[in-house]
């Protein structure tokens, strides 16, 4: 019987210092994943963060995620969502100035327009948002 | 080419009035020229929604029998100002809430406004005529007698964007400032702005009848800080904060969709109210100021990082630039975040120009002028 293969996309975060670590190199070569880069944000001084889509046995797969997270990797399940409730919103704009990954922009109607495929999952808005209009959900 | 109030209110009532929305007033005028478009248009309507913290309610709760004298009033937990006779009460838009740090007295109001129960505990000392000491009910807004919202300072003459040089992130009532030139947040609402479109304040004084919170209200005063001496630019513009207004209005009346409660983190409560004025065009000179972009229209970028109450002035800008969602400061490109909305702004001044041509809003001559020079003083902190 062959083993559990399964698929998983993950966001990493981690200090400027880790930039140097080649732990894609490890996960390919130490525990057997297939790994694809979907999105990159490293910039100097500032926290780096990778979407990746990870691929390989069930077992291989959490070994390579415990690794990440012995190197002071954060590692978050992209299994969550951001959910922007359009009630509460008052299409202010005041979370598209801290959204770095730009999935929160003013539309041409200066109203709120959510790019969910450039989201990250920082969380930033949640916090910034003087409505609470947005959740993380599971 | 002069057009008085009294004729505007005639043609309203002839179903003769033309009335446009600031946006396209500059439309017209780029195509038209300012004394074609004067001749044409009677009305410029302007809006702004954002958080407006000298906010508030009076509340009165209506006699307990047997009757008592409320003094610490609390709603929701969070506490009102009770020392107005027995059952008259200020709810603050700011005060905080004893339980969650998150809601207070904006949200409060909201809840009212949504027609939900609100807790009310009071507690007086009990006198001959006021016998009861505490209380612990429910109220709607419905039941109460009055809610007169009184707001001290509204519609800000233009506000100064926020910046942070530091190292560390700040959280303000601008939003959250990041570290090193981060971000630039501000806070008015460009060519909507009511109080940019009439700058000398020639038609809005005390007593304008305007759109607040979805009904209609008035201007009762000049606003608290009122700085009217502040310096023009060649547009007759205010870079930077002037005059302010003080508002009143029924909030029993208002609709909830431009009464907001809102929590800025690290920072505390908020009301975000929606307004607007109608602006008539009186002569041409009027309809040269209605017709001023975003391109016209600038304020100063300050640095929040330094704690004082005069900030240092990063650069000027206007509000075309910030709109555009990048500004530049010591060239880079800084990403820009509004804490107030345009879309409700725009649909504002497009609902209150409805009304109008419904005749269901008349405009008014003001009573008195607001004052013109005057200054804002600082708070010295003496010993003796």
């Amino acid at each position: 019987m062959s083993a559990q293969i399964i698929k998983k996309k993950l966001i990493l975060s981690f200090s400027p210092e880790l930039a140097e670590l080649p732990f894609t190199y490890h996960l390919v070569k130490d525990f057997d994943l297939i790994v694809n880069i979907i999105r990159a944000q490293i910039s100097p001084e500032k926290e780096g963060r990778l979407m990746i889509e990870l691929e390989g046995e069930k077992s291989k797969l959490e070994r390579g995620v415990s690794y990440l997270q012995n190197n002071k990797i954060r590692v978050d399940s992209l299994e969550k969502e951001l959910f922007h409730d359009k009630d509460l919103c008052v299409n202010c704009g005041l979370c598209v100035g801290v959204c770095a990954s730009r999935a929160l922009v003013l539309d041409e109607n200066d109203e709120l327009k959510f790019i969910k495929e450039n989201c990250v999952m920082c969380g930033i808005c949640v916090k910034v948002c003087p409505r609470r209009a947005f959740e993380i959900e599971l | 080419m002069v057009r008085t109030i009294d004729e505007i209110n005639e043609k309203i009532e002839r179903d003769e009035v033309v009335v446009l929305t600031a946006k396209e007033a500059y439309d017209l005028v780029k195509e038209e020229g300012v004394k074609k478009a004067a001749s044409k248009v009677d009305v410029v309507t302007t809006g702004t929604f954002g958080a407006m913290c000298s906010s508030g309610v009076f509340l009165n709760f209506g006699h307990t029998e047997p009757p008592m004298k409320m003094e610490t009033v609390m709603l929701n937990s969070v506490p009102a100002y009770g020392y107005i006779a027995a059952v008259d009460a200020y709810l603050g838009a700011t005060a905080r809430s004893s339980e969650n740090f998150e809601y207070g007295g904006a949200h409060v109001i909201e809840d009212l406004l949504s027609g939900k129960r609100v807790r009310l505990e009071a507690t007086g000392t009990g006198t001959d005529c006021y016998p009861k000491k505490d209380i612990d009910t429910k109220i709607t807004l419905d039941q109460i007698n009055e809610a007169i919202m009184f707001n001290p300072r509204n519609c800000y003459q233009n506000y100064a964007a926020a910046t942070n040089s530091s190292d560390t992130r700040l959280y303000t009532y601008m939003g959250a400032l990041l570290p090193k030139y981060g971000n630039v947040n501000y806070a008015t609402c460009g060519l909507w702005s009511p109080m940019l479109k009439d700058p000398e304040y020639r038609t809005i004084g005390i007593g304008t009848r305007i759109f607040f919170g979805g009904s209609i209200g008035y201007v009762a005063w000049n606003g608290t800080q009122h700085n009217s001496a502040k310096p023009r630019d060649e547009n007759n513009l205010p870079i930077g904060p002037a005059g302010t207004l003080a508002l009143i209005g029924d909030l029993k009346s208002m609709n909830k969709r431009y009464v907001r409660g809102a929590y800025f983190e690290g920072y505390g409560i908020s009301l975000m109210m929606g307004i607007g004025i109608p602006i008539p065009v009186i002569d041409e000179d009027m309809m040269h100021q209605l017709s001023l972009g975003n391109e016209d229209i600038k304020t100063v970028v300050v640095d929040y990082s330094v704690a004082s109450r005069s900030r240092p002035i990063v650069r000027e800008v206007n509000y075309q630039e910030l709109r555009s969602g990048f500004v530049e400061i010591h060239g880079k490109k800084i990403p820009t975040g509004s804490t107030s909305s345009w879309a409700l702004a725009k649909e504002i001044a497009t609902k209150l120009k409805e009304m109008i041509v419904e005749k269901k809003f008349l405009l008014s001559e003001p009573v008195e002028p607001l004052p013109k020079n005057k200054i804002v003083k600082p708070l010295e902190v003496r010993r003796r």
